[in-house]
């Protein structure tokens, strides 16, 4: 059914649909929505037999969902930012347990300087931790992978997070195509648990292992995100017989045929790079894009398809590795291994910071000339910078510096966007 | 009341076997029993003379005869933890979740919340740390659970210290005590005199129906707070404590006499509180004064030397005085 809704209560329609059992509950923005759509359906028994709990802290909130996914029952929940590295110890628990949590991130930067807005910081900080990580690029993709995602933790024993930007996707009013509940039904059957706490049958869950089988526990779970790599692609086919439309997969490509520069990014931004595209296309670019769908696991062989008659690549990235520069493009060099192109690294959007098309269009025609760094900063305000580098060199007693920055460019509503 | 419910008291003097053999079978313990469920079974690392081993082994069998064997438990990380299930053997006969160190409670709670969302109101769930998960890293989970009143006993197995990382200061670390990040060095040796963090008054404070305290020295006891507890549903506390000779720096025999001694000097005191309100103690028959207690115990050696620390000993004293007076154990 067509429906004009906000991104995050499409998703908590969905996260219904999929007839979740335990849902864990903690405020944090911008995901705070979902579960408040979720708490609703709830305490109204439009969602029947699903436990909803208000928990203490993101960390009890993913404890409380070790607990109800070992006892066997689909459980979910939804985090941002400093929410999910207060809960990081148990994100890489519930992975190495093997259990198939479905969690969101509303995607947001993370502090400090304390940011409320968008970027892939805080999923990106997870990366390692063995959950699956699906990127949405609109609402009705991160709807969809929701229903994906049950079907892929579940059929692997993995938990996975679907990621979708903060606001831009979690708070916009967009058209959806929601699915019924006989649709869902018979895509997601019930949840048939490997393992499970049952007095009829005891098992022990979460011995200590030393070294002589660690590495072997450690490959299972570095196996299961390769099946996921055939995975992925198989749901995606299978919804899209059965929704109708496309959503998830590996990656996407978009005019990449005869592309000299190719732009890879992830998630919501990839709309605005597609406008871009086909504007400089049209002006008779050889341009074209790539949307990462699946950050975890990496798909090296489409990517590494999909790039390899390509002149250049650009890296556009919501987050940065401190010190390095990117952490999307260390992927895809390592998926162009052996393949020799020019290859840049655009960290981008960062806190909030639009990512806008005339920006883009600068960016790319840059790039068209290989006349980008390494490592761009888009739109870095470099006389705000030199003049704190200058401030530093000159005083010791500075003060904090993010203060300082803002007293520089004075009011901040007026610097965005 | 269960016969096994009825307080039963010995009175013996010059040894303290007491035993099962004066006793009808139908008032004998859950340990007695022939069909009690060995749920942490032998064969775990535990060492000589751990009170905690023997603490978790008579309530999580307690436990079971009170549920019919329908019991999940989950464990804190900590020494129960890691003595009981070194990869790939285990000593646990039921259903068992480690999961982390601080998150025990929460873990707890999210298998309730199964139970209720499978409609399986018969199968109970019973939460189990040392006093370093509990009072200390897993006390935000814990506050959580009782505050939410789920359906979780929650147990703790107070040996006073960090044990399985090497005796460090826990909050549960008495004023005094030598640990290893507490050294018996400089002006005043051993853990501060704070103003201490008493875990089952605050469990009492949230009003959760039942907190109690226990020890491994009463074992009967420990049992019927276990099943009592087993009785009744939302959040349960029950604070055991179990002596370690390893970090206490005492002889493995004097596990039950070092808990006898905390409760007898009044520094352990024994009694069970329904909804925020103390409904029972266990009276002490003839007080004991701490010294008694303390020179069984390397980690006190400071306080005995040449010169004995007097000050500090009125102190610990004093703290044990309290305690009688609060709860009313000399009636």
């Amino acid at each position: 059914m067509l429906k004009q809704t906000e991104g995050s209560h499409a998703v908590a329609e969905a996260i219904a649909l999929c007839r979740p059992q335990v849902i864990c509950a903690y405020p944090i923005t911008p995901q705070t929505h979902i579960v408040e759509g979720l708490g609703e359906m709830v305490k109204a028994e439009e969602l029947k037999k699903c436990e909803f709990i208000n928990v203490e802290s993101e960390f009890a909130a993913l404890s409380v969902a070790i607990g109800a996914s070992a006892a066997g029952v689909r459980t979910y929940t939804a985090t941002s930012s400093q929410g999910l590295l207060f809960m990081a110890e148990a994100v890489y628990n519930a992975a190495g347990l093997g259990l198939p949590i479905v969690m969101t991130i509303g995607n947001r930067a993370i502090g400090a300087p304390i940011n409320i807005w968008n970027d892939h910081s805080d999923s990106m900080s997870m990366r390692d931790a063995g959950w699956i990580q699906l990127y949405a690029e609109t609402n009705q993709e991160a709807l969809d992978l929701h229903i994906q995602a049950f079907r892929l933790a579940e059929e692997l024993s993995c938990p996975v997070m679907v990621c979708m930007d903060g606001f831009i996707l979690t708070h916009a009013y967009e058209r959806v195509d929601m699915p019924t509940q006989q649709q869902v039904d018979a895509y997601l059957p019930p949840y048939s648990p490997r393992q499970i706490l049952d007095p009829a049958d005891p098992v022990s869950i979460g011995a200590m292992v030393g070294p002589e089988a660690f590495t072997e526990v450690r490959y299972l779970s570095h196996h299961k995100q390769l099946r996921a790599l055939d995975l992925i692609p198989e749901l995606a086919a299978e919804f899209k017989a059965q929704f109708g439309r496309d959503s998830g997969g590996l990656i996407r490509t978009y005019r990449t045929d005869d592309a000299e520069t190719i732009v890879v990014a992830l998630g919501s931004v990839n709309g605005t790079v597609q406008e871009v595209v086909d504007e400089m296309r049209a002006r008779g670019s050889r341009i074209g894009s790539v949307s990462i769908g699946s950050f975890r696991p990496f798909p090296l062989d489409p990517l590494r398809e999909a790039l390899k008659a390509a002149k250049r690549v650009v890296v556009l990235e919501k987050c940065l590795a401190v010190g390095l520069g990117g952490i999307v493009s260390d992927g895809v060099r390592k998926s162009l291994s052996g393949i020799v192109l020019n290859g840049y690294t655009v960290i981008a959007g960062l806190g909030g910071r639009a990512i806008t098309r005339a920006s883009l269009t600068r960016l790319f025609e840059d790039a068209e000339r290989d006349a980008l760094e390494q490592v761009t900063f888009l739109d870095l305000n470099a006389d705000v910078v030199s003049y704190e580098l200058e401030r530093e060199s000159q005083t010791r007693r500075t003060g904090p510096t993010a203060e300082a920055i803002l007293r520089r460019i004075g009011t901040v509503a007026s610097n965005i966007g | 009341m269960h016969e096994q419910d009825q307080q039963i008291k010995f009175y013996q003097t010059g040894t303290f076997t007491v035993g099962n053999r004066l006793l009808a079978e139908n008032q004998r313990s859950v340990q007695a029993d022939m069909h009690r469920t060995n749920s942490l079974n032998s064969g775990h690392r535990a060492c000589q003379g751990c009170g905690e081993a023997l603490g978790a082994r008579y309530a999580i069998d307690a436990a079971m005869q009170a549920t019919g064997n329908q019991l999940i438990a989950v464990n804190a990380t900590g020494c129960l933890e890691v003595f009981s299930t070194p990869y790939p053997e285990t000593s646990w006969q039921i259903p068992w979740i480690h999961s982390l160190f601080g998150n025990a409670a929460a873990v707890a709670s999210g298998v309730a919340a199964a139970q209720r969302a499978l409609g399986r109101p018969d199968v109970r769930v019973i939460a189990q740390g040392g006093d370093g998960g509990t009072t200390d890293i897993g006390f935000g989970c814990l506050s959580g659970m009782f505050e939410r009143n789920d359906d979780v006993l929650y147990i703790c197995y107070d040996n006073e210290a960090y044990m399985n990382t090497g005796v460090q200061r826990s909050s549960a670390t008495p004023p005094a005590a030598r640990t290893a990040t507490t050294p018996a060095l400089g002006p005043a040796p051993g853990n501060v005199f704070g103003t201490g963090k008493n875990v089952p008054r605050i469990a009492m404070a949230h009003r959760i129906p039942y907190v109690a305290t226990a020890s491994v020295s009463n074992l009967r006891d420990l049992e019927r707070k276990v099943r009592h507890a087993m009785g009744i549903h939302g959040a349960r506390y029950i604070h055991i404590f179990v002596p370690c000779p390893l970090g206490w720096g005492s002889a493995p025999a004097d596990t039950i006499k070092l808990a006898r001694l905390a409760v007898e000097t009044g520094l352990f005191p024994l009694f069970e509180a329904h909804d925020g309100q103390v409904t029972s103690s266990t009276p002490i028959r003839h007080k004991v004064p701490v010294t008694e207690y303390l020179k069984l115990q390397k980690r006190y050696a400071h306080l005995f030397g040449k010169e004995p620390d007097l000050g500090r000993i009125a102190q610990i004293q004093g703290m044990a005085d309290r305690n009688v007076d609060d709860f009313g154990l000399l009636q």
